[in-house]
């Protein structure tokens, strides 16, 4: 599903060279669920916006579902996030202005689904995570919780193949962070592969893999035990 | 999209009142000065007979003097107008479809009843002066080859001349007392204000068109009194109006209506033997310079449109873009402010141009918005201009076609306005908002 080899990114300053992936190399099978660990300034972050085609490689080659997308212009990889991609941020990343519904609109209307589509979409989505009844709530009127819940059924409503997720717990109290995990987990059990970049020993360890990221580069060292594939709970 | 992108647009406007109101009050005062000043600039180039244009010509021959020229400025311009027997010689004879001769008198309306006289601007025209000018009439028409030719005592009104004397009624066949004589109306024109007043350039080239017509020929046959310009170069002996038809003094307009090219070569070429007959007998001495001209010629010959009214555009173009330029600072810091949901929809799929397209369409409603308001601002700005001045109605009437052109020219100074920041946030990298989001 995701193959990524011997990427590099580098940020540059004036002053500054940062090395942030340095030969960077990472497969993920379809239908997987993989935890990329590691501390603050690791590269997670870089990781997953050139995973999510948010920013480009300096170096290396990069598969997607099949497809080299290193090299694809700006209009393709809009297209790729739109179709099988699916986002889910630390920070939910809500449209302030837009309701619910429309939140999660987003996604479809640069899909050109037509609007029947779109509202049976929505409707399913939000159903999933449980918040059908909020529909014509602004972000403000909902918890932190339900703002990310939001944010996954968002990212559900395209049907992605591939889930992007960042600290999606991180701005949740444990029992929030505990109820959407279960639905990532329900998620991947349905098919969608996930990859989630956290920090979080706990969160990691209900990924099938656990990745650990250290200097921008994938480490051998296995800081967290995994549970086997397909015991995620 | 255009209706999602106007949705998103008018809740981005909502979401800063403040600075909503500024971008559109910016516009609005520099579209309101536009309006203005193009809607005046618009009535005075406008030519009101647009459709007849190329049949139409204004006469002219040079019988001015040997010495100087009529026009100091251009030499080779002949007088504007023409000498009675000219007019009544080419009226007569000349090879053309129509031909009108006519001149302005003034008279002395008595509309009895005990009201008091008042003095009212005629014309003398011969009977093709309406059918030429596709002059409309709501009642009655005008006058025929027979009254034309006898001097009949005849009148056709203005609409404006018709209510002040019989109200609305229709006064075909009623009398009207003019000058101590009777006249009997055959017509009451409808609606008629062509701006600028193409036919008689000479005295206000935006007055209104005269509020009586009368048959030509009675002009010489009662002595009436010119009431425009009365040119002359000849020392001659001037004791009134009777002295005037058989001087060399100008005061008459003559057009003609020719309707082929053909009949415009026929028509100059009678007009050069005409004038080649006239030296023999010891007139024109200038070289031979007969001109025709069509309505825009005619306009543009005498300036109808001044270099002051020019400079006027120009300026308020030059205000409207400083608001243009003011905006532009307005929505670059409104855009970047709310890039951080420009970069959520670059996530989530789109593009760069999508982006591009909602912000301009939101700039776009912006001018629509100031395009109302420049509206109705260019509105008070030309009924200020008609308390200021005064007589100048047709000059500053906002029709339908100014206002089209000013919600136009709004959303087209919003987009301008918006090119620079919608650019700027389409350029947005996403990963970089997200984190902070």
């Amino acid at each position: 599903m995701l193959d990524m080899k011997h990427i590099t990114k580098v940020y540059r300053t004036d002053l500054v060279e940062t090395h942030a992936l340095r030969d960077f190399t990472l497969n993920v099978a379809e239908g997987e669920f993989v935890a990329v660990t590691g501390p603050s300034g690791s590269g997670k972050t870089t990781f997953l916006n050139i995973a999510g085609l948010l920013e480009s490689a300096d170096g290396g080659s990069y598969r997607l579902d099949g497809e080299d997308v290193g090299t694809l212009g700006d209009d393709a990889r809009s297209r790729i996030r739109n179709q099988k991609i699916g986002f889910i941020f630390q920070g939910f990343n809500l449209i302030p202005d837009l309701d619910v519904f429309d939140n999660v609109d987003v996604p479809l209307r640069y899909r050109g689904f037509n609007a029947r589509e779109r509202k049976a979409r929505i409707e399913r989505s939000l159903e999933l995570v449980g918040l059908a009844a909020r529909m014509r709530h602004l972000p403000a009127q909902l918890s932190g919780g339900q703002q990310q819940r939001v944010a996954i059924a968002r990212a559900l409503a395209g049907d992605p193949r591939f889930l992007l997720a960042d600290e999606p717990t991180g701005n949740l109290d444990s029992l929030m962070a505990r109820q959407i995990m279960d639905l990532l987990a329900e998620i991947n059990r349905q098919g969608t592969t996930i990859v989630l970049v956290t920090h979080d020993p706990e969160l990691a360890r209900r990924a099938h893999r656990n990745i650990h990221v250290m200097d921008g580069e994938v480490s051998d060292l296995k800081p967290y035990a995994n549970r086997a594939a397909g015991a995620v709970a | 999209m255009l209706a999602y992108y106007l949705k998103l647009a008018w809740l981005s406007l909502k979401r800063t009142p403040a600075i909503t109101a500024l971008m559109i009050g910016a516009i609005a005062l520099g579209i309101g000065a536009t309006t203005t000043t193009l809607t005046v600039y618009h009535r005075m180039s406008t030519n009101p007979i647009a459709h007849k244009n190329a049949v139409l010509r204004a006469v002219t021959i040079d019988n001015w003097s040997a010495d100087t020229p009529w026009d100091q400025e251009h030499p080779e311009r002949p007088p504007s107008e023409l000498t009675y027997r000219d007019v009544v010689a080419i009226h007569r004879d000349a090879p053309a479809a129509r031909i009108v001769a006519m001149r302005k008198t003034a008279l002395t309306v008595e509309p009895g009843a005990g009201r008091p006289p008042y003095l009212v601007i005629a014309r003398l025209a011969t009977r093709e002066f309406f059918p030429m000018f596709d002059v409309p009439f709501e009642y009655g028409a005008g006058w025929d080859a027979a009254a034309d030719s006898a001097g009949a005592p005849v009148v056709v009104l203005s609409r404006e001349a018709n209510q002040k004397l019989f109200g609305d009624d229709n006064s075909v066949g009623k009398s009207v007392r003019l000058d101590g004589r009777d006249y009997r109306v055959i017509g009451v024109l409808a609606d008629w204000q062509p701006t600028p007043k193409f036919y008689d350039l000479n005295n206000g080239d935006f007055d209104t068109p005269e509020d009586i017509f009368l048959p030509f020929a009675l002009g010489a046959q009662l002595d009436l009194q010119p009431a425009g310009n009365v040119n002359c170069w000849k020392a001659e002996t001037l004791g009134g109006v009777h002295d005037l038809l058989g001087s060399e003094c100008v005061w008459h307009q003559l057009w003609a209506e020719l309707r082929t090219p053909a009949d415009v070569e026929r028509f100059q070429s009678w007009l050069d033997g005409y004038v080649a007959e006239q030296k023999k007998l010891g007139r024109f001495p200038r070289k031979l310079n007969n001109r025709l001209y069509d309505v825009d010629g005619w306009l543009a010959r005498y300036k109808v449109v001044g270099t002051d009214s020019r400079m006027l555009l120009a300026v308020s173009f030059a205000f409207l873009a400083v608001c243009v330029l003011n905006v532009i600072g307005l929505l670059l810091s409104r855009f970047l402010g709310a890039a951080g949901s420009s970069a959520i929809r670059r996530a989530l799929g789109a593009s760069r141009t999508e982006i591009f397209r909602q912000h301009l369409v939101e700039v776009g409603l912006v001018g629509a918005i100031a395009g109302l308001g420049g509206l109705g601002l260019g509105w008070a700005g030309l009924k200020a201009l008609q308390q200021l001045y005064g007589g100048y109605d047709q000059l500053t009437r906002l029709d339908f076609v100014m206002m089209l052109a000013a919600i136009g020219l709004a959303v087209l100074a919003g987009v301008l306005a918006g090119l620079y920041p919608a650019w700027r946030i389409c350029r947005v990298q996403p990963a970089g908002y997200l984190k902070t989001q």
